[in-house]
């Protein structure tokens, strides 16, 4: 019965200290400094694109390198939309534009690329950045004429509860698209496509769909990332490494649990904030490093890692054949 | 001659002097990807490696940097190989299947780009390098093209002709070539099929080796340089057919001179025209126009 899954113990903890974060996160202008808020924007940000991408890559087994491209629309539709010199539409109206922008293109990026199998997805998705990338380049340098924009300042604490609502609207919406039919079809196409297309799932709509929401909170975080950037131009907005970063923070995080991904956003946004201005090389190297570490001995992620440890204390030191189970 | 008469063999041979390094580079790739199964990501800092490297040896030591192919391209070559023999090989052993091999083979090459990268960002500096070697004009039919430029072309047909008698004569070769039919069967066969693919990858960076070697006489140098080449070899795998060698050295020659021709309108449209092109290519005919 659903009543039982909603009050059961499993459901309850996690319930209650997901609320303690929230309600802590919700007042921290109120006591956190400025820099604090700013630091924790950053790692909204990252989660937001991490959890994103996990929705569709982590459940359908498709690569997607994608993010950077969404993600840039929505700071694109953010410089179209509130310039410097006065804001054409409420904030929220251009936050919700700017999903819904990305989200129409992922739809048709993936109805067009979706029939594409494993390894054709993942090169296709990276070549789109560049595309796009090359394309806007090509359209500032020879079309508007207009090198570098500048988007409307924002109050930092308004930046804040935006990113925060679209952060909290991500992992809920991740949360009841797992627990939904739909979910459930997603991650038999992960397991295996061809036996879900056998069962009746509709393989195509259910990728393109999950593919179209996941970048509608890329777009979005990216329409409130622009107000924090002082100057944009295509190599900021469509930088790759938006779409890298999410992919190694949700491996390292492990995708198996919901707090995965956020877990690792959280280790890796907090590092790079802190390293990446003095020692942006060493940030950068140690990047690869651990993304070639995690894959090699971390399968299932810090959380992955944390649960075999439990397991096998659960089991008096001496799990090693349950260590796999 | 008439002047539009010159402006296309201008183009066509400008295309075919591009055309080389395409080759070469994908032919790298292709055999990364088609024996070894990893689509290299990293393939293009390789490139981007050795021509540093070549930078070095030239400006500081003073060595030829036609000289400088044999000394980097075999150190890249043990590169490639030891990365396979250690990361590629490890991955594979603990991937449950080839797709899950596919995807960590993939991310993990990623890691290797951002290693190699910042390595050269901490070495060299994030400042464009460039050197002058043959540096003069050369004229042909009217059109006039830089020495190095037509000598690059030769030595990158060279290794092409050169490496696929290799694989269609010698016992290695077979080898090779029966690893990229059916790795199962061929190490049933008796050929050590661990080695072969360890060689192979480690071919396949020594081609982007040697094409750094060669690409550092014509363009300036830049530690971000390499991810445009490995796209640029993406593509023209997917062009040549994935896995096929003759394919990827043709469809090299095909993009240079598809570049050439765009960039004749409009030189900021030619990265953007190779991605349209490979768009519909992929959505046609995903198996390549030489693929089977």
């Amino acid at each position: 019965m659903d009543t039982a899954r909603f009050t059961s113990k499993g459901f309850l903890i996690p319930g209650i200290i997901g609320l303690v974060i929230l309600a802590g996160l919700a007042t921290l202008p109120l006591y956190g400094s400025l820099y604090n808020v700013v630091l924790v924007t950053t790692i909204l940000m990252y989660a937001i694109l991490t959890v994103s991408w996990v929705m569709f890559s982590g459940s359908s087994g498709y690569l997607s390198l994608a993010t950077a491209t969404f993600f840039g629309i929505g700071i694109y539709i953010s410089t179209l939309l509130l310039p410097n010199t006065g804001a054409l539409l409420p904030l929220l109206v251009v936050v919700l534009i700017a999903g819904l922008g990305s989200s129409i293109i992922a739809l048709g990026v993936g109805a067009l690329t979706l029939r594409l199998r494993g390894i054709y997805f993942a090169v296709f998705t990276f070549g789109l950045v560049i595309l796009v990338l090359e394309l806007f380049n090509w359209w500032e340098h020879s079309v508007s004429h207009i090198r570098g924009r500048f988007v409307m300042l924002v109050d930092n604490d308004i930046i804040y509860f935006i990113m925060l609502g679209i952060f909290v609207a991500t992992v809920l919406t991740y949360y009841f698209l797992q627990r939904s039919k739909f979910g459930l079809a997603l991650r038999s196409i992960g397991e295996n496509e061809e036996a879900a297309a056998h069962i009746g799932v509709n393989v195509t709509m259910v990728k393109v769909i999950t593919f179209g929401i996941s970048a509608f909170f890329m777009g979005a975080a990216g329409a409130i990332w622009a107000t924090k950037l002082t100057y944009i131009d295509p190599y900021v907005a469509y930088s790759v490494n938006y779409s890298f970063l999410p992919v190694l923070m949700a491996i390292f995080g492990g995708m198996g649990q919901i707090y995965g991904p956020v877990i690792g956003a959280v280790i890796f946004a907090y590092l790079q904030e802190k390293f990446q201005t003095e020692f942006p090389y060493y940030y950068m190297l140690s990047f690869g490093i651990i993304l070639i570490v995690a894959i090699l001995y971390l399968p299932n992620g810090l959380v992955g890692l944390i649960q075999k440890i439990a397991q096998r204390l659960r089991k008096g030191g001496t799990g090693e054949e349950y260590a796999d189970t | 001659m008439p002047e539009s008469i010159v402006t296309i063999l201008d183009v066509a041979i400008g295309g075919l002097l591009l055309g080389g390094i395409y080759a070469l580079i994908a032919m790298g790739m292709s055999l990364q990807y088609g024996v070894a199964r990893v689509l290299n990501f990293s393939h293009g800092e390789f490139i981007m490696l050795a021509a540093f490297s070549t930078f070095t040896l030239h400006t500081v030591v003073g060595i030829n940097p036609l000289l400088c192919l044999v000394i980097i391209g075999p150190v890249i070559f043990l590169i490639g190989v030891l990365l396979h023999r250690t990361l590629f090989h490890e991955l594979s052993v603990r991937a449950p299947n080839v797709d899950a091999y596919a995807a960590s083979s993939i991310l993990a090459s990623f890691g290797l780009l951002f290693i190699i990268q910042n390595l050269a960002l901490m070495g060299w500096g994030a400042d464009y390098r460039a050197y002058s070697y043959l540096n003069f004009g050369v004229n042909i039919g009217g059109a006039v093209f830089s020495a190095n430029k037509l000598v690059i072309l030769g030595f990158s047909v060279a290794i092409g002709v050169g490496f696929y008698t290799f694989l269609a004569r010698t016992r290695i070769g077979k080898g090779i070539r029966a690893a990229a039919q059916d790795p199962q069967t061929a190490s049933l066969m008796g050929v050590n099929i661990n080695r072969v693919l360890a060689l192979c990858f480690g071919f396949g960076a020594a081609m982007a080796g040697l094409a750094g070697v060669l690409y550092s006489m014509r363009i300036p140098l830049n530690p971000s340089m390499g991810m445009q080449y490995t796209f640029i070899a993406v593509i023209v795998i997917v062009l040549g057919g994935l896995g096929s060698i003759p394919g990827s050295f043709i469809g090299g020659f095909i993009l240079g001179i598809i570049g050439e021709i765009v960039s004749y309108f409009d030189p900021s449209l030619s990265l953007a025209a190779y991605y349209l092109i490979f768009m519909i290519l992929l959505l046609v005919r995903p198996k390549g126009i030489f693929g089977k």
